[in-house]
């Protein structure tokens, strides 16, 4: 996998969460995304990037783009500073919620890409890296 | 900004300069440099609210050093005098430009809170399709202090006129993720409770397939492709129908999708 492009942004207040949209929507755009494959990042970077902030206590993502046998693609790595999390398996359920919400967003950020994978040991903060490919 | 506009700033500002400076105190936080500050926050606004940039509105002061600087040279006795005098000077001048970028920084921020303020509430309407039925054009980003504002003005709509059918548009709305799903699914939930039931319209095909795998379920609410098959429902719900009658030169025009609908 070849590394074409990448920028990092802070992910730490809820203006953040828009800017990363707008940086995500740009990226896929440059990339040529269909409409559909745009909004799908796009909203699972919304979903990871609002986590950071709300259970991760800020951080920051990389977006890049990359190229992997003649595919070009949006990786994003979102990285916090948070506790992590104790049991990724349940954080993975739908509906399970520790925040109020509908306990969607990782789930929901994982269906919305094409890979998907997940760091948290608790301590060390969590790092959530997707993949869309064009 | 006009040169007689800049004129009468100049006259001010070097007025209360003077009189600051022969009070003898080179601190620019003091009393007696009251006048000058005040200035300064006053031309400071007007330039920010005009669109002046930040360096631009300091020069205003900067430029001062240059002739200050050539006073002092003829007045000056020998080099180490001078070199005293320009560095207070220079001290001086440079206290008052960071005062003048600081105060263009904080009349910036004004006018960005004011505007953030303005657009929260002029992008949430609540607009009366007919009697008994409401719609609500939302647009740009759901977040919390926006989601607020328009469920606040939507049940306070539903109260003043009485209806029984709200209609909430999101084709304005770029990113459903969520947060902005479980927002309408409050507000919808809201209105019901009011005796109001909602239809959410303007889901694009694109909306439609992330919320599948989101996995947002959306099934408790009545949903529609678009603001005129919304109306088309509610008209039905009431028990309206919208019919065609000869053309009239006068008659009112009703949109083709609520009359095909019902």
């Amino acid at each position: 996998m070849t590394s074409l492009s990448a920028e990092s942004l802070p992910v730490e207040t809820s203006e953040h969460v828009v800017s990363v949209r707008q940086a995500v929507r740009r990226r896929a755009v440059e990339l040529g995304f269909s409409l559909v494959d745009q909004t799908k990042i796009i909203t699972a970077a919304s979903e990871l990037a609002r986590n950071a902030i709300q259970h991760g206590g800020g951080g920051e993502v990389i977006i890049e783009t990359i190229a992997l046998q003649g595919r070009r693609g949006l990786r994003l790595a979102f990285a916090d500073r948070g506790p992590g999390i104790a049991d990724v398996a349940r954080a993975m359920t739908d509906g399970y919620s520790t925040a109020g919400g509908l306990g969607l967003g990782l789930s929901g950020a994982k269906r919305l890409s094409h890979e998907f994978a997940i760091e948290a040991a608790p301590g060390t903060g969590t790092r959530v890296v997707i993949v869309r490919w064009k | 900004m006009s040169d007689a506009d800049v004129d009468s700033d100049a006259r001010q500002f070097s007025r209360a300069l003077m009189v600051a400076i022969e009070s003898g105190d080179v601190d620019v936080q003091a009393t007696a440099w009251s006048d000058v500050r005040d200035v300064l926050a006053r031309l400071s606004e007007s330039r920010a609210i005009h669109g002046a940039s930040p360096s631009e509105t300091a020069t205003f002061v900067l430029s001062l050093k240059q002739p200050i600087f050539h006073a002092l040279r003829r007045r000056a006795t020998d080099q180490n005098q001078l070199a005293d005098l320009i560095w207070t000077a220079s001290t001086l001048l440079d206290q008052l430009g960071l005062l003048v970028t600081e105060l263009h920084q904080k009349a910036r921020e004004g006018v960005i809170a004011r505007q953030q303020q303005e657009m929260m509430e002029l992008s949430t309407p609540v607009i009366t399709l007919w009697e008994g039925v409401l719609a609500l054009p939302v647009i740009g980003t759901l977040d919390s202090a926006r989601t607020q504002v328009v469920m606040e003005s939507l049940l306070q709509r539903i109260v003043d006129t009485g209806s029984v059918i709200a209609i909430l548009d999101i084709t304005g709305v770029p990113t459903v993720d969520t947060l902005v799903a479980q927002h309408l699914l409050k507000t919808v939930a809201a209105a019901r409770l009011m005796g109001a039931d909602c239809i959410i319209s303007g889901i694009r095909p694109q909306i439609a397939q992330t919320i599948v795998h989101l996995g947002v379920d959306l099934n408790a609410v009545t949903t529609k492709a678009t603001l005129a098959d919304a109306f088309a429902l509610a008209l039905r719900r009431l028990g309206k129908a919208v019919t065609r009658t000869p053309p009239r030169s006068e008659s009112a025009s009703l949109t083709p999708a609520a009359s095909a609908g019902a």
